[in-house]
């Protein structure tokens, strides 16, 4: 029991410096020279243009769901006013930036985990690396910055169609004009609303890059290990959303609203 | 089948190997965990040699390739490809190593996103930085002549069976012109005539581009066709060395075993 216990830590630690170890490779070819252009733009429609609509429907209902959920409780406080705003704070903030990071976890971590994975099994990778090409510049490089930039696109959008299912819920029971809607929601906001949402969203989008990078990149030579590959990039990118989600929060705290 | 060799040997082939080693590796050891893969390997291969390795599923042979080419570390021993030593080469000489060998994997390892074409540019464009299409285009229909697969230029590797997916390998791995040729398994897979042709091609191949090759097989009919010279590996070792009719007559039961079942 107790070597059990100690055999999962060393691998645990033995996996932090792996990972610290693939950070650096991925670090240092992003300077190497020789950026994989034509891959970036490839993989940033795959992940974002792909994305978009997952991620559209899903905000569209949060944002519909959301004002439908606070609707009783404002108006039982007589702050029925208050929906638009309050609907554009928590979107803006927390609920856009973390849905579209799970959606992209979801779907792009597994999918490059599972795509790596699968190279990896069919001896792709090896192939690339012992015929003298880069593979971290071609597969790693270009899929890590793609969701960095992707994921932050996504989640601006995912907002703006979160803001729009908001209104057409308020106007199941309330009438307001699309113009006073959207007044109302951006007059609540400022600049410590945005720049601290998209800032963190970068990071998702790192997060989730290279996460299924690593785990793809890592994985056991096997069919088997393309499914562990693409179930384990996923949980470990949603788990490290929420940690940089957390994180985030009291930066942006100590920051902004001291 | 033998007639045919000799007629590409005297058609073919015009130089004789010039002795030159250009992999010499002495006392290789390598384990995995608990597990002793490779216990005691030594052999030289000379420039423009074709050597097999042959030996039953699981006894390290496709290892041995693998530390040639640094995709593993030998645990003991000298490993020297073209005099120098690869353990103790840096990234960038390992590129420039790797780039003067070619590599065919047991499966073919073609890009599945990618169709003919792309991959057989994949090396001209990233490891030897061509730029003019013209050219990038007259190397790749002139490779793929080469194997027979012209026509299959801009199909997928899934629309392609085991054997092209082999030739198409093969392509990918000579385009660059490498010195020596690795080949994990080539046969493996496919069936009699498919795998003989694939053999024939591999000799063929050998004799117009001037390469020395490691063969790993299990495959006699394999090791007939395309060695100069066979070492049979058992149990993390070579057990026996020589050419096809010294090894049929060999005093070790189990070398014979392998060859009696052709014979």
């Amino acid at each position: 029991m107790a070597e059990q216990v100690i055999t999962g830590w060393r691998k645990w630690m033995l996996g932090i410096g792996e990972q610290c170890v693939f950070f650096g490779r991925f670090f240092q070819n992003i300077f190497a020279g020789g950026f994989e252009w034509s891959e970036f733009v490839r993989q940033c429609y795959e992940i974002g243009y792909r994305s978009l609509m997952l991620v559209g429907i899903t905000s569209f209902i949060m944002g519909f769901v959301l004002i439908l959920q606070l609707r009783p409780s404002l108006v039982a406080l007589g702050a029925a006013s208050m929906l638009p705003k309050t609907l554009a704070v928590s979107f803006i903030r927390e609920m856009g930036p973390v849905i579209t990071a799970i959606i992209c976890a979801g779907k792009i971590a597994s999918s490059i985990g599972a795509e790596l994975g699968s190279m990896k099994v069919t001896e792709q990778i090896d192939a690339m690396e012992v015929s003298g090409a880069n593979p971290i510049q071609y597969l790693v490089v270009t899929r890590i910055i793609a969701t960095s930039l992707m994921v932050p696109l996504l989640s601006i959008i995912g907002d703006v169609i979160g803001l729009l299912g908001g209104f057409l819920a308020l106007n199941i029971n309330d009438k307001i004009s699309f113009t006073l809607y959207f007044q109302k929601c951006m007059g609540s906001l400022d600049f410590s609303d945005f720049l601290p949402a998209v800032i963190k969203t970068v990071f998702f989008g790192f997060a989730i890059g290279f996460v299924g990078c690593y785990k793809g990149y890592h994985s056991d030579k096997g069919t088997e290990s393309v499914g562990i590959a693409a179930n384990s990039a996923v949980v470990t990118a949603s788990l490290w959303i929420f940690v940089i989600d957390a994180i985030a929060v009291q930066v942006t705290s100590l920051l902004f609203y001291k | 089948m033998a007639s045919k060799k000799e007629n590409i040997e005297t058609k073919e082939k015009p130089s004789k190997p010039k002795g030159e080693v250009v992999i010499h590796a002495k006392g290789i050891k390598k384990s995995f965990g608990e597990k002793e893969v490779l216990k005691n390997i030594t052999f030289d291969l000379k420039r423009g040699e074709n050597m097999v390795v042959l030996g039953k599923s699981g006894q390290g042979k496709s290892v041995t390739i693998q530390c040639v080419v640094g995709l593993l570390k030998p645990d003991e021993g000298e490993l020297q490809v073209f005099g120098e030593e690869v353990a103790g080469m840096s990234d960038e000489e390992l590129k420039q190593l790797r780039i003067k060998i070619g590599f065919l994997f047991q499966s073919g390892a073609l890009y599945d996103s990618m169709t003919v074409r792309e991959n057989l540019e994949f090396p001209l464009t990233r490891v030897l930085k061509l730029k003019d299409q013209a050219e990038i285009d007259k190397k790749v229909e002139e490779v793929l002549d080469n194997v027979g697969l012209l026509d299959a230029i801009d199909k997928l590797p899934s629309d392609l069976s085991g054997g092209m997916r082999k030739r198409v390998g093969l392509a990918r791995t000579l385009i660059v012109n490498p010195e020596i040729m690795l080949y994990d398994e080539p046969t493996t897979g496919l069936d009699p005539i498919t795998s003989r042709e694939i053999s024939e091609l591999i000799l063929h191949m050998q004799q117009k581009y001037k390469t020395s090759s490691i063969i790993i097989t299990h495959d006699l009919e394999c090791a007939r066709i395309t060695a100069d010279r066979i070492v049979v590996m058992n149990d993390g070792e070579y057990i026996a060395e020589g050419s096809w009719k010294e090894l049929q007559k060999s005093d070790n039961e189990l070398v014979r075993s392998f060859f009696n079942e052709t014979t």
